[in-house]
């Protein structure tokens, strides 16, 4: 497969009467965005706020955050869910990059984050450096959650696809061609260098802890084999609730940092072969099925070294554990990617399971660690839900609007796919 | 301005009162730095002073450490320091264990910061590291010279309260605490490089070594499961409507002991579950689905069981740390032994 990506730079966003982009600046119809997301009578109320980096902004609770991204050709985007099920990873798709589409609205779980746009936290998550469109939803009353859920999930999709269609006809700034073959033809592309895979551990605990492939729940699927350029025109989706520092949000799906720095790489000192999808689904018998799956699969497709990564921490540390233990065991160099949640003091164990195979762990940073939140001016979403979410406790909201909490109250600040340069070490 | 007050403490051998043949004499003070004290003093600088040397044989403190402590503790909370610092005490085993034992006791006691130094295969190391700064030596007096100006240098950071760096740059024994930092690249190159050199044959440094887990051996089985008293504990969540004791959604710092007294079954207008980590959607429709107690009731007048305890235990697993949860279990098995209960049900979610 091969896909061209062609990005457009945004250096800033701003409301207009129609969605168009203009030397960089991406003008967005709230009107039409308003009128896109009631389409679905879950949601009764819809309004589009603008957040810019620096900006005395904080929003919450932020579901999930997506790129504007538009198939040129070779199908449509988020096949399955918004697009019609049709195959992609091929083609030509443009990107709005820099713009984000965050939902944000009335908590469905305890799992939705907060973004703050500036001051000391801002540093924390990629999303206070990009210029965003805030949905902000209200359901209807009485809403049943994985409803709401649904609805919430949509509402994003949807937006961002509509402002995808911006980046259809402009020329990109930066074009970039990513190419895997067929397996037979990948290996003889590069003979000499060692052949390297990605197992994507997508998050699948159950109700609200959904990740979708093609429109597929991953709690529903057996391990499989994509191509890497899949991702990048939305083959996945976020299901939005998870621990908010750990949430692989659909923009993270479609920017996967462990994809992008292995094409870097690839032809150079490794032949990336392509990913296996697994998910993290909460059975023992699942668990034990998918991970003889992944070592299986690693082992059927020649793999000489793979990178894992999780979403999430708890359950899915033993399904990491696992997939190690069965990786290693076919002969495979395995590092794994994780983030740490040691207490508040730092001194528990940072993660909930261990094999001896797991000698070598790339670090997203400690979660537990308490954050200061200074009083911002403008706050694009409520705060009512800040103790509840996860990462806040009793008395973490103060009377002037200032927050104290764990930092895994901040949306992909510890997200363990590598995406950040937040990391840990002993001390 | 007066001079910041430090206490130094030190074994016989290193005050010169003979070797192994002493090292059972009990607490001495001494005025101002002694032996090792001396170099000390003059890495400190002026800014602080020794203001007393105490000094204890390392068999009197290994064999009376509780009375060797508590004569210590007296001295020292008599000279009223901001600081307290033991050794250097190299590879000396017993040394290094009162090092850190009498550095943890004045830490605990009077709250003041407290070092020491020792070789990391010191016994007392291990032992301690967890708890205080230890300056890395190497295994014998001979790297005095080169372990007195690294133990000045972090005790006046101690002193003054500024941040204490990482191990490699302050030359300490790494206590085992994770601390964030920003790295030059992100985590998934810094993983692809590891990967790269992993699969050279090289074994890369692990950003975060794992830990050997404690494993929890299972208890023997129950004899007669009909006469037994039965709690339930959970990491579930479930709590009283209104969350009295504001129990963490994740990370918990706590957990609740509420009653069952009088309920035939948990009714969701008394419970709820606060749990972060799971869709609660079904619980709060039923809280039997977490606290069995609709079940429990009918297997105790079916004579299943013998009775059950009239309360149940409850905190939030997710994120909670591995410390918080054994220390929540130190505190709440003693109670329920002590209520005669003869087996837990643990559920979790």
């Amino acid at each position: 497969m091969k896909l061209e990506l062609g990005k457009i730079f945004i250096k800033d966003v701003q409301f207009a009467d129609h969605t168009y982009v203009d030397k960089g600046v991406l003008y967005v119809c709230a009107a039409e965005i308003e009128k896109l997301v009631l389409e679905d009578s879950h949601l009764i109320a819809c309004r589009v706020e603008l957040a810019h980096p620096g900006e005395s902004v904080r929003i919450a609770p932020v579901k999930d955050a997506i790129e504007p991204r538009v198939k040129v050709s070779g199908g449509q985007i988020f096949p399955g869910i918004i697009g019609k099920v049709n195959q992609v990873g091929c083609g030509r798709t443009h990107v709005l990059s820099g713009a984000v589409v965050l939902t944000v609205g009335r908590i469905v779980g305890f799992q939705e984050g907060l973004i703050d746009m500036s001051g000391p936290a801002a540093c924390y998550t990629p999303f206070s450096e990009t210029q965003n469109v805030c949905v902000v939803i209200e359901p209807r009353e009485g809403l049943e959650t994985h409803e709401y859920e649904t609805a919430g999930r949509l509402a994003g999709l949807k937006v961002a696809a509509y402002l995808g269609e911006a980046a259809r006809e402009l020329e990109p700034d930066e074009i970039t061609v990513y190419e895997t073959k067929p397996l037979l033809e990948q290996i003889a592309q590069y003979p000499d260098l060692p052949r390297v895979g990605y197992l994507h551990m997508l998050q699948s605990q159950g109700l609200l802890h959904d990740t979708y492939y093609y429109g597929v729940d991953a709690k529903q699927f057996l391990p499989t084999i994509m191509y890497p350029t899949e991702i990048m025109d939305g083959a996945i989706v976020s299901g939005n609730c998870v621990a908010p520092c750990d949430k692989v949000t659909t923009y993270h799906h479609l920017n996967n940092p462990v994809i992008e720095d292995l094409y870097k790489r690839h032809g150079k000192d490794i032949n990336f072969m392509g990913v296996i999808l697994t998910n993290e689904n909460v059975f023992l018998a699942d668990k034990i099925r998918c991970s003889d799956m992944t070592g299986k699969l690693a082992e059927y497709l020649g793999l000489q070294g793979i990178l894992i990564t999780e979403e999430g921490y708890g359950n899915p540390d033993t399904d990491l554990m696992m997939n190690c233990k069965s990786i290693a065991d076919k002969g495979v160099k395995v590092v794994l990617i994780t983030d740490e949640f040691p207490g508040r003091d730092g001194s528990s164990y940072s993660l909930a399971d261990s094999t001896p195979q797991a000698d070598t762990i790339v670090s997203c940073g400690n979660g537990n660690v308490i954050v200061n939140f200074p009083p911002m001016e403008r706050v694009i979403g409520t705060l009512d839900y800040v103790e509840m979410m996860i990462g806040g406790y009793d008395g973490s909201l103060h009377e002037d609007g200032s927050i104290e909490a764990e930092l895994q109250i901040v949306i992909a600040s510890t997200i363990a796919n590598g995406f950040n340069k937040l990391s840990a070490k002993g001390y | 301005m007066s001079k910041i007050k430090v206490v130094h403490y030190i074994n016989n051998f290193f005050a010169g009162i003979g070797g192994e043949e002493m090292a059972h004499v009990g607490v001495e003070r001494r005025v101002g730095p002694a032996g090792p004290g001396l170099g000390l003093a003059a890495a400190l600088g002026d800014e602080f002073e020794i203001v007393s040397t105490l000094v204890c044989g390392d068999n009197y403190f290994g064999e009376h450490t509780a009375d060797a402590v508590a004569e210590l503790l007296g001295y020292i909370r008599a000279d009223q320091p901001q600081l307290f610092i033991a050794g250097p005490a190299f590879n000396a085993g017993r040394y290094g264990f009162a090092c850190g034992t009498i550095c943890k006791a004045v830490a605990d006691d009077l709250a003041i910061p407290v070092l020491t130094a020792m070789y990391p295969e010191n016994p007392g190391a291990d032992a301690f590291k967890k708890h205080m700064i230890i300056i890395e030596t190497r295994n014998s007096a001979a790297d005095m010279r080169a372990a007195i100006p690294k133990m000045a240098a972090c005790a006046k950071k101690l002193a003054h309260g500024e941040e204490i760096g990482s191990p490699q740059e302050e030359g300490y024994i790494e206590r085992g605490i994770r601390v964030n930092y920003f790295a030059e690249k992100r985590g998934s190159e810094r993983a692809v490089e590891l990967l790269v050199q992993k699969m050279r044959g090289e074994q890369p440094v692990s950003e975060y070594p794992l830990p050997v887990i404690d494993r929890v051996e299972a208890a023997p089985a129950v004899k007669d499961i009909r006469k037994c008293k039965i709690a339930v504990v959970t990491s579930g969540g479930i709590v009283p409507t209104g969350n009295p004791d504001r129990i963490e959604s994740s990370s918990a710092s706590k957990y609740g002991k509420y009653s069952l007294e009088g309920m035939e079954r948990m009714d969701k207008k008394d419970f709820l579950s606060i749990h972060g980590g799971y869709d609660r959607t079904f619980i709060l429709e039923n809280p039997n689905l977490v606290i069995p107690l609709d079940v429990l009731r009918d297997l105790v007048k079916e004579g299943e069981i013998g009775e059950i305890a009239e309360y149940f235990i409850t905190t939030t697993g997710t994120g909670t740390s591995t410390g918080n949860a054994k220390k929540f279990g130190e505190d709440f098995a003693p109670k329920l032994k002590a209520d005669g209960v003869d087996a837990v049900l643990l559920t979790s979610t």
